[in-house]
């Protein structure tokens, strides 16, 4: 499986096995999609076991952030290596997502 | 000595990107090019170019084919990634993170990842013989 989802109440978290590319980009949103529609507000996504994103990955967060803002929530980023930091930082998608160094962080932030 | 040359063709599935990716970065590792290149540059590059080709180029179309070609050279790592469509005008693409939606968009962000992380990045305009082309150039580091 490529997403593990975890559910506290209106907080989801989704494990990313493996690289948010083009091949799964569609069900990455979907899955995130269904939970927000079920009353996830806070949304982490964790990059623990994640390598590097594409471009389609990248737009994938863009649209999921907006869905999720406008339903009244966040999506928060965890756990970036050097390499997806970069990617983040070169496309200054940095500046649109909180970034945290553990999913624990980013769940307990305010 | 000429240039050890791979060759891929596949048909136009997303699917089938990540093993050619895969084998690309293990040629460059071999190679000597940095870790950093080898799980970076050349993967996310490579990945962009090769889903611009399916998604754009074939229209998804899975009896088009897409044609991967690897050239480990004396300078670095040559790549050209061919499908079979019209081709477009890649210097006429210049999205950036200056553009004023950006922040906003889904999509458009593939051009310019493979320009950040190639050393150079162009295309060959289709003709009914090649069809159309990117090539991708990594200086070893």
């Amino acid at each position: 499986m490529n997403f593990e989802l975890t559910k506290d109440e209106d907080r989801l978290v989704v494990e990313v096995n493996g690289q948010l590319v083009v091949n799964n980009r569609q069900e990455f949103k979907q899955l995130v999609l269904e939970e927000v529609e079920q009353g996830a507000r806070l949304v982490v996504v964790d990059f623990t076991k994640s390598a590097y994103i594409d471009s389609s990955g990248l737009g994938a967060l863009v649209s999921l952030g907006k869905r999720i803002r406008e339903a009244g929530g966040e999506l928060r980023l965890a756990a970036l290596n050097e390499d997806l930091r970069t990617l983040f930082e070169l496309t200054r998608l940095d500046s649109l997502f909180p970034v945290f160094a553990t999913r624990e962080d980013a769940l307990a932030a305010r | 000595m000429t240039a050890p040359r791979h060759d891929w063709t596949i048909a136009s599935d997303v699917e089938q990107i990540a093993p050619i990716v895969e084998a690309v970065a293990e040629l460059c590792a071999a190679a000597g090019f940095s870790s950093r290149l080898c799980r970076l540059n050349v993967p996310v590059a490579l990945t962009e170019a090769m889903a611009n080709a399916i998604m754009r180029g074939n229209s998804n179309d899975p009896s088009r084919a897409v044609h991967v070609m690897a050239m480990l050279e004396t300078e670095g790592l040559l790549l050209e990634i061919t499908d079979e469509g019209p081709g477009f005008d890649l210097g006429g693409v210049h999205y950036t993170p200056e553009d004023a939606d950006w922040l906003e968009r889904e999509d458009g962000r593939g051009v310019f990842l493979m320009r950040k992380l190639m050393d150079q990045v162009e295309s060959c305009c289709a003709s009914d013989a090649c069809g159309h082309t990117i090539r991708l150039r990594l200086r070893r580091a």
